[in-house]
């Protein structure tokens, strides 16, 4: 899952990062909004079941949705396809 | 009137609050630990500053679900009492008692510094003591206060009279040079619809002695102290 700042919603954090790009010399970018991701292993093997509890999970903890939005992957049998550090290669 | 001070984990002003509250205004006063969910006949809960949880995830949303705030939701909804300051203000936020939502400050700073406060209204339990447009300086400390709502929810606050107080010159205009972290039309501290519930960004509980070098806070906690009188009077006389 992805959380991060609603676009009507000035990101003190990502308009800092995008004037810090620029200086580094990518003058190009419009718009920065820095937000979260949260990888969740569920044993349910029915994404649609999935989805419904990770958008749950999403409206009553994960985003605060009055400043947040929030957006759901499913990347199927997710332990598989990690790292043995847990990160994804 | 009884104070019930809340402590959950990486509160840092819970000891102001109960020390202002039991050894300045000699009122009876207990500290609520997060995990039990009596509150101990306490007509006052207060949620202190501070980082409770280590303002994992976001700040105030771990406490918001400890099993302390299911008890402190049912008082205020039965018209109890609640003071939310600094940390206290985000955890009324992420319980919905108060709406809205807080945001890094504008300037992605840590903002500790006297900042001045114009009062908006004196009509409530909390601000009796204070006459309308008076100007307090008190002390912010924090890095997420800058409030944010959507224009119509914000719209709908200031036509119901909530927004308590703003951020201010010293003479009480309000400017954009006098907002400390880009809070929404310069909100400092809010109301809710019914007026028991307040929440707000500066720490009274830090300018309440004297030897501190300021007393505008005290005006605050001798308000509620005054309303519980008020309180016990009319009870009495209902009796």
């Amino acid at each position: 899952m992805t959380v991060y700042p609603r676009r009507e919603i000035l990101d003190p954090q990502g308009k800092a990062i995008r004037d810090a790009l620029t200086r580094v010399g990518f003058p190009g970018v419009d718009d920065v909004r820095a937000g979260k991701s949260f990888e969740i292993s569920l044993g349910t093997g029915d994404p649609q079941a999935a989805e419904s509890q990770l958008r749950e999970m999403c409206e009553k903890l994960l985003a605060n949705t009055v400043v947040e939005d929030y957006s759901v992957e499913l990347l199927g049998s997710s332990v598989e396809s990690l790292g043995t550090d847990g990160i994804r290669p | 009137m009884k104070c019930g001070v809340v402590v959950f984990p990486g509160s840092n002003c819970d000891h102001d609050v109960y020390h202002v509250w039991k050894h300045v205004l000699h009122q009876e006063a207990a500290f609520l630990w997060h995990q039990d969910d009596s509150l101990q006949g306490c007509e006052l809960i207060v949620l202190p500053g501070g980082f409770a949880y280590g303002d994992y995830l976001r700040a105030g949303a771990l406490a918001a679900l400890s099993p302390v705030m299911g008890a402190v939701k049912r008082h205020a909804e039965a018209g109890g009492l609640v003071l939310g300051i600094c940390n206290g203000f985000q955890v009324l936020l992420e319980t919905g008692l108060l709406p809205g939502a807080m945001r890094r400050n504008e300037n992605l700073r840590f903002q500790c510094l006297d900042v001045h406060l114009k009062t908006e209204r004196t009509d409530l339990p909390f601000t009796g003591r204070l006459a309308q447009g008076q100007v307090l300086r008190l002390p912010i400390a924090h890095a997420e206060g800058n409030y944010e709502d959507s224009p119509e929810r914000l719209d709908a606050l200031e036509a119901g009279g909530q927004v308590v107080f703003r951020y201010c010159e010293p003479d009480g205009r309000v400017t954009p040079e006098s907002n400390p972290n880009g809070a929404a039309r310069n909100i400092a501290g809010i109301a809710n619809a019914a007026g028991n519930v307040l929440g707000l960004m500066p720490h009274p509980e830090r300018a309440s002695e004297a030897v501190l070098g300021n007393t505008d806070g005290l005006a605050l906690f001798e308000s509620l102290v005054e309303a519980g009188a008020r309180h016990l009077e009319s009870v009495g006389a209902r009796q």
